[in-house]
């Protein structure tokens, strides 16, 4: 589904289905370099069981128009000019890694948006590694390599995908390299630079899920608590098998987490 | 600067997509030989028919033996996804037609196995779907042959029986101008060899049957996805693209993205055509695939010692392999397959037809049969089995000749096939006299 978010040409999966305004709204939200493709083993469920589910490309990510966003503000505000396109008045929202950042940012700045929060391998702040950050926004395929190295835990570097047939480190490969070259460059840029997140984190009153993987090497579980513990009416779930991509190393367990949230709240 | 430590090719063929179970620590991938899987209850089973979540129904579908077989081939080949099934030829059948409709067209390369000449020459047709063939060194050919109405191009990077190279890179550029995906037959030279999809392949097809399962013991095929190709570009998929109703207005490039085309064809293709793989087979091949890195360098030094011996023997008219100098594809198979350039070799021996036949009857070690890629030596007369159903046209335009042999070269002392292939000749020189 295509709609217009300032000015630009944006992507959304919805599964399918059409929005309903009288069912309640999920934003979906990727990580660095990602697309909303990484989100299919939870958005599915909730778009068949009552929510409008809107899993978005990010500006100049897999269908939609860019170029990238530059920094995590810019996008916050982009998440609340796609609410009002879509015509809702509150949504609740799903971030992953990166997602998290610009969800802490949406929250800050828009809480009267914001019904439910749910932060998937999330922290306060993302220093990227100094070499990692050169490589992405050199366009270095090397970068990629990296990520796909720590993105994933030891359940995704030796496989056993939730989809029969699909490969972790594969199918995270091919999904970066369906962005534009340089996108990782521009999000890693936008995570290294982000600083607000802990007063963020300690302006939220939303009810708040944080997922936090036990190997996770990018945002690591001590990171996660710490995000976990700056907002105020969180709560923590750490994913025994997990590395950083909870969403599909152990998509099930996140869905069932993601599930018994929203149920207690809706 | 800091290296990516994802796992190596070797680590790849003998771990990938396989935890040990957590009730038995079992180290060797179980054979699952169930036909179905229990749900955890109601809604469990209306998420996994909804494609909501991940998961096994019923093994035409998909088994959890055949999945780690699918995950392995799929990071050996550095594709996205997978999808194993009975044959090699049925996983020609199902991308082909998870793209296609009636209506469409395909162009192909005319070097091909006999069994795919024949599904696009005369199967195919019947449904609506129309195939231009292109001798495989043609380029301009290629792109001459593409019409509004192309979908695919298709093509073995090594040819059989002829042994031509496929100019991959060049091919490629090709599909990729008129925007239409390049599936590549890679039986003959197996991820091990070459990537195919750092050549330019968007969609790679193995009978695993061959080299990949190496032992002659299981019938087996795959396709394996890049992930690359933009099938909602220029609105040309809409199999891919456009809401499909057997799935509530899914569509598969959007939901799953690099994975569209094998979602398509397992959703689909296995759910009303069902040529799935038996988990025995998915067991077999996985064996075969945890020592394919040792096989295939013992094929290509076996095939060098073959190549050297045959090209100096004087009851053979000629040898075409692509690592002689006088192959006319010598210098593009270095650059294409620098680890070897497979181990088929096709030779014709002095006197024909008949003394071909003599050679092939006499063969007490090296085996006649109707297939390729054993460790095994195994020896054909394709012009009178494998290509049998062509006419003489077809032959022709296949590359074929009356007098050739094709010879795939196993894991044999050398010494041993050469004493068996010396009693060939002695029978066919009686032929000739």
């Amino acid at each position: 589904m295509h709609i217009d978010v300032h000015n630009k040409k944006t992507f959304y999966s919805s599964s399918g289905r059409e929005i309903d305004l009288n069912q309640p709204t999920i934003i979906f939200v990727h990580g660095s370099g990602l697309t909303h493709v990484t989100w299919v083993l939870q958005t599915r469920y909730f778009a068949f069981h009552g929510y409008n589910t809107i899993a978005v490309d990010l500006p100049g990510h897999g269908y939609s128009d860019g170029p990238p966003l530059e920094t995590i503000e810019e996008m916050a505000d982009w998440v609340s000019g796609l609410i009002n396109v879509l015509g809702v008045k509150k949504a609740s929202y799903v971030g992953h890694s990166q997602g998290c950042l610009i969800g802490l940012e949406f929250a800050y700045r828009y809480p009267e948006k914001l019904q439910l929060l749910a932060l998937i391998n999330g922290s306060l702040s993302m220093k990227m590694n100094p070499e990692l950050l050169s490589l992405a926004q050199n366009k270095d395929q090397r970068a990629v390599d990296l990520m796909m190295d720590w993105v994933h835990g030891p359940l995704g570097q030796i496989g056993g995908h939730p989809v029969p047939g699909l490969n972790h480190i594969g199918m995270g490969n091919q999904l970066v390299k369906s962005n534009n070259n340089g996108t990782l460059g521009y999000d890693f840029g936008a995570c290294d630079k982000y600083i607000n997140g802990l007063k963020a984190a300690q302006s939220i009153k939303t009810p708040t899920i944080c997922i936090i993987g036990k190997h996770d090497r990018m945002t690591p579980k001590k990171v996660g608590l710490e995000l976990s513990k700056a907002i105020n009416n969180s709560e923590t779930n750490i994913i025994e098998d997990s590395g950083h991509m909870s969403i599909l190393e152990t998509a099930s367990e996140t869905l069932s987490l993601l599930k018994k949230f929203f149920k207690k709240y809706n | 600067m800091a290296e990516p430590k994802t796992y190596k090719f070797n680590t790849k063929s003998l771990h990938t997509g396989h935890q040990p179970d957590k009730n038995f620590g079992s180290r060797a991938v179980p054979i699952y030989q169930s036909t179905s899987y229990l749900f955890q209850d109601s809604d469990h089973a209306a998420a996994l028919f909804n494609l909501e979540q991940g998961g096994h129904i019923y093994t035409r579908i998909s088994n959890p033996t055949i999945a780690v077989l699918e995950e392995r081939v799929a990071a050996l080949e550095g594709g996205s996804s997978a999808l194993a099934t009975a044959s090699g030829m049925s996983a020609m059948m199902l991308a082909i037609l998870s793209i296609c409709s009636a209506g469409d067209h395909i162009v192909a390369s005319s070097q091909l196995y006999g069994g795919s000449f024949n599904l696009l020459r005369l199967t195919l047709p019947r449904f609506g779907i129309e195939t231009t063939f292109v001798k495989p060194r043609d380029i301009e050919g290629f792109k001459k042959a593409i019409q509004p109405n192309t979908k695919l191009i298709f093509g073995e990077l090594i040819g059989n029986p002829g042994i031509e190279i496929l100019n991959l890179p060049e091919i490629s550029k090709i599909s990729q101008e008129a925007h239409i995906p390049l599936i590549i037959d890679g039986t003959f030279n197996t991820p091990y060899l070459c990537n195919l999809f750092d050549l330019g392949a968007d969609v790679i097809i193995h009978s695993l049957t061959k080299w990949m399962a190496g032992h002659g013991t299981s019938i087996g095929g795959i396709i394996v996805e890049k992930g690359q190709f933009d099938w909602k570009k220029d609105n040309k998929f809409p199999t891919m693209t456009e809401p499909y109703p057997g799935y509530h207005g899914l569509s598969f490039a959007e939901e799953f993205g690099p994975a569209a085309l094998t979602m398509r064809a397992r959703a689909e293709g296995m759910r009303d055509f069902g040529p799935c793989m038996s988990p025995v087979n998915a067991f077999n091949i996985l064996m075969g695939i945890e020592t394919l890195s040792l096989r295939m360098d013992k094929h290509i030094s076996n095939t060098k010692i073959m190549v050297d011996y045959l090209s100096k023997n004087e009851n053979v008219s000629w040898v075409n392999h692509p690592s002689l100098h006088n192959h006319p594809d010598h210098e593009l198979a270095k650059k294409l397959l620098p680890n070897g350039q497979g181990s088929m070799i096709a030779f014709g021996v002095k006197g024909g037809r008949k003394a071909g036949q003599a050679f092939i009857d006499s063969m007490k070690l090296t085996s006649h049969l109707a297939n390729v890629g054993d460790a095994k030596s195994l020896v054909i007369h394709p012009a009178s089995t494998t290509h049998s159903q062509m006419d003489k046209k077809s032959l022709e335009l296949a590359g074929l000749t009356e007098d050739m042999i094709r010879f795939s070269v196993g894991l044999e002392d050398m010494e041993d096939i050469i004493n068996d292939f010396e009693n060939g000749f002695r029978a066919a020189k009686k032929i000739n006299k």
